[in-house]
C-alpha cells in the first residue's frame, strides 16, 4: 500500500511541477501579448498617412498634425551607416579568427576582447562617442549623426563577429578540403566556397543585429540632439531617431497640447516596433528558408 | 593578402575598444576637478554622487535577477526538455522576440500599463518594516524598475539556460529515466546538478545586462536624483547610473559632462567585472557560453 502511495506522491509531483514549468511561458508572454496589444491599440489611429508623411517643422511649441517621417529618415540613416562600418570589420573579424587565427594567442585576446564588447551598456556606447567626438571637432557638446552611428556600430561589432564566426564554423571542412585539393589557394577557397556557403546566416546574423540597433535609444540621446526635420547631413548638426523621438516627445505630453503628443509618442512605438519586428522575422526567415544543409 | 585584410579587421576591433578606453578616461578623469555642490548635482564630493548610484544599480538588477532566476530556469527547462519538439521551436521564438522589443517601447509599458497594476501591490508591501515609502501613487518606484529590467533579461538568461540544459549528457538523463524516474526527478537529477554553473553563468550575464539597461529604467523611474537608499517603494528612492546619465545629459555642460561621463566609467567597469566573473564561472564548469 505504501508504495502505491509513493509512487502516487511522485507522480503528483511530476505533474505539478509540469505546470509550473508551463505557468512560467505563461508569466513571460502575458507582458509580451499586453506590450503589443498596448501599442497596437494606442499607436494605430495616429498612423496616419499624413502622420507618416511629414515632419515637426514649425510645430515645437504647440498645433495638432506633424509627423515622424524626419524621425523615420534618421533612424534609417544612422542605422545603415553603422552596419556600413560594424559589418565589414565584424565579418572580416569573424574569418581571421575562423580561418586563420584559431589557436593562436592573438586570437583568443581578440576573442576576449569581443566578449567585452558583448557586454559595453549601450549608454556607455553613447558617452564613448560623445566622448571621440568631443576630442575630433573640438566641440565641447558634439551633436552629429555620425556620432550616433560610431555608437550603435560599436553595439553591432560584437553581435555581428559573434554569429559569423558561428557560422563559419557551421562549414564542413570537407569543402575547403575538396577546394584546396582543385588546387584554389586559401583566399580564394574563403571567398568562393566558405562565405557562399555560409552566407543565409551571416545575413540572419547581420539582419538580427540591425534590428537590435534600430531600437536603440540611449546612446542616440547623447550624441544626436534633436531635429524637427530631416537631416541627411551625419557630419553637421542633429539628427532626430524614432526611438529619441518617442522618449522626447514623453516628456511633453504632461503639458499643453498632451492628447496630440501622446498620440505622436504612441504612433511613433507602433511604427518602431513594426520595423524591429518585420527585421526579425525576415532575419528568421531568410535563416531557415536559405540554410545550407549540414547532412546530419 | 586576404589574410592581412582579415587581420585588419580584428586588428581594428582592438582599436575600437582602445578607443573606448582611451577617450572615455580621457573625458572622465576631469570630473575630479568638479567643486562640490551644483558642479556635481548637489553631492559633497564625485564618490558621494557615484556611490549612491552603483548602489542603485546594484540594488535593481539584483533584485530582477531574483525575479529572473526561477522563471527562466523553468523557461528554459519547456524548451528544452518539456515541449514537444514541434513546440519547441515556436516557443523559444517567442521568448527571443521578447528580446526585440526596443527598451524605450519597454519603459513605455512600463509607464503605462505595468506601474499602475503593480500600485497596489507596492500599498500592501508599505506595511513591511524596511519600506517606508510613501508609495506614489503612479507606481513608478525602484522595485517597478526591477520587475521591467527583469522582463528585459530574461530572454537572454533563457537562452544561455536552454543551450546548458541542451547539453546533459543523453546518458545521464536515460540512466535516471531507467531508475524509473519520473520526467521531474530525471530533471532533478540528471539535467540540474550538470547545468549548475551554467544557470549560475547564465545570470552573472544576466546581471551584466540588466546593470547597463538605461531607458526603461530612466522612464519607468519616478526618481531623479542620486539619493542613497533602499527604499524600494519609495517615489524618490535610488537611481541607478545609466538612467542618472539619461536623464541629465541633455542639461549638462562643461565638467557635469565630465561627471556624468565618469559616472559612465564606473558604470562600464562594473559590467566588465560582473561578465568576467560570469564566463569565469562558466569556464570552470565546461559549458560553452
Amino acid at each position: 500500500m505504501s508504495g502505491l502511495a509513493l509512487s502516487r506522491r511522485r507522480r503528483l509531483t511530476d505533474r505539478l511541477v509540469a505546470a509550473l514549468m508551463w505557468t512560467t511561458f505563461a508569466v513571460a508572454m502575458a507582458p509580451l501579448l499586453s506590450l503589443i496589444w498596448t501599442v497596437v491599440r494606442r499607436g494605430a489611429p495616429a498612423l496616419t498617412p499624413d502622420f507618416l508623411g511629414s515632419d515637426m517643422t514649425g510645430r515645437a511649441l504647440l498645433g495638432e498634425g506633424g509627423g515622424i517621417a524626419h524621425a523615420i529618415a534618421g533612424t534609417v540613416m544612422v542605422t545603415l551607416l553603422a552596419a556600413v562600418m560594424a559589418v565589414p570589420v565584424g565579418v572580416l573579424t569573424a574569418v581571421w579568427l575562423v580561418e586563420y587565427g584559431a589557436g593562436s594567442r592573438l586570437a583568443s585576446v581578440v576573442t576576449f576582447l569581443v566578449d567585452v564588447m558583448t557586454g559595453i551598456p549601450s549608454i556607455v556606447a553613447g558617452l564613448f562617442a560623445f566622448a571621440l567626438f568631443a576630442v575630433v571637432t573640438g566641440d565641447p557638446l558634439p551633436r552629429l549623426g555620425i556620432g550616433g552611428s560610431v555608437a550603435l556600430a560599436l553595439l553591432m561589432v560584437p553581435t555581428v563577429v559573434r554569429s559569423v564566426e558561428e557560422m563559419l564554423k557551421l562549414v564542413p571542412d570537407d569543402l575547403r578540403e575538396a577546394s584546396y585539393a582543385l588546387g584554389v589557394p586559401k583566399w580564394r577557397t574563403v571567398v568562393k566556397v566558405v562565405l557562399p556557403t555560409a552566407v543565409a546566416g551571416i545575413v540572419t546574423g547581420v539582419t538580427l543585429a540591425v534590428a537590435r540597433v534600430a531600437g536603440e535609444t540611449a546612446p542616440l540621446l547623447l550624441i544626436l540632439g534633436t531635429a524637427r526635420e530631416a537631416n541627411w547631413n551625419p557630419f553637421d548638426g542633429g539628427v532626430q531617431t524614432l526611438p529619441v523621438f518617442i522618449f522626447q516627445s514623453l516628456n511633453q505630453t504632461s503639458g499643453a497640447d498632451a492628447a496630440v503628443w501622446t498620440g505622436r509618442v504612441w504612433g511613433a512605438a507602433l511604427c518602431l516596433i513594426v520595423i524591429v519586428m518585420v527585421l526579425n522575422v525576415a532575419a528568421r526567415v531568410i535563416g531557415s528558408v536559405f540554410a545550407p544543409r549540414t547532412g546530419k | 593578402m586576404f589574410r592581412r585584410i582579415a587581420l585588419t579587421g580584428a586588428l581594428l576591433v582592438i582599436a575600437f575598444l582602445a578607443g573606448v578606453a582611451v577617450f572615455l578616461t580621457a573625458k572622465g578623469v576631469p570630473a575630479f576637478g568638479a567643486e562640490a555642490g551644483e558642479q556635481l548635482y548637489g553631492k559633497d564630493s564625485l564618490v558621494g554622487l557615484v556611490g549612491p548610484l552603483l548602489f542603485g544599480t546594484v540594488l535593481a538588477s539584483v533584485i530582477a535577477m531574483v525575479v529572473v532566476a526561477p522563471l527562466a530556469i523553468g523557461l528554459a527547462l519547456v524548451i528544452s526538455h518539456y515541449a514537444p519538439r514541434r513546440l519547441a521551436r515556436p516557443v523559444g521564438f517567442l521568448v527571443d522576440l521578447l528580446a526585440a522589443v526596443p527598451s524605450v517601447i519597454v519603459g513605455l509599458w512600463g509607464i503605462e500599463v505595468l506601474a499602475p497594476r503593480v500600485a497596489p501591490l507596492l500599498e500592501s508591501l508599505d506595511r513591511l518594516p524596511f519600506l517606508e515609502g510613501p508609495v506614489p501613487s503612479s507606481g513608478r518606484t525602484l522595485l517597478t524598475a526591477a520587475l521591467v529590467l527583469a522582463l528585459m533579461a530574461l530572454p537572454i538568461v533563457t537562452a544561455i539556460m536552454r543551450e546548458v540544459f541542451a547539453q546533459t549528457p543523453r546518458a545521464h538523463e536515460e540512466a535516471a529515466l531507467a531508475l524509473g524516474a519520473t520526467r521531474w526527478e530525471m530533471v532533478r537529477m540528471a539535467v540540474l546538478p550538470y547545468g549548475r554553473s551554467g544557470i549560475v553563468a547564465a545570470l552573472m550575464l544576466g546581471l551584466g545586462r540588466a546593470l547597463g539597461e538605461t531607458m526603461a529604467v530612466a522612464m519607468v523611474l519616478g526618481a531623479t536624483g542620486a539619493k542613497l537608499s533602499a527604499d524600494l517603494i519609495a517615489a524618490d528612492g535610488a537611481n541607478t547610473i545609466a538612467a542618472f546619465i539619461a536623464n541629465n545629459y541633455a542639461n549638462a555642460s562643461g565638467v557635469k559632462t565630465n561627471v556624468l561621463v565618469f559616472a559612465g566609467l564606473a558604470l562600464f567597469v562594473l559590467t566588465f567585472a560582473v561578465n568576467y566573473l560570469g564566463r569565469w564561472v562558466a569556464s570552470r564548469g565546461r559549458v560553452a557560453v
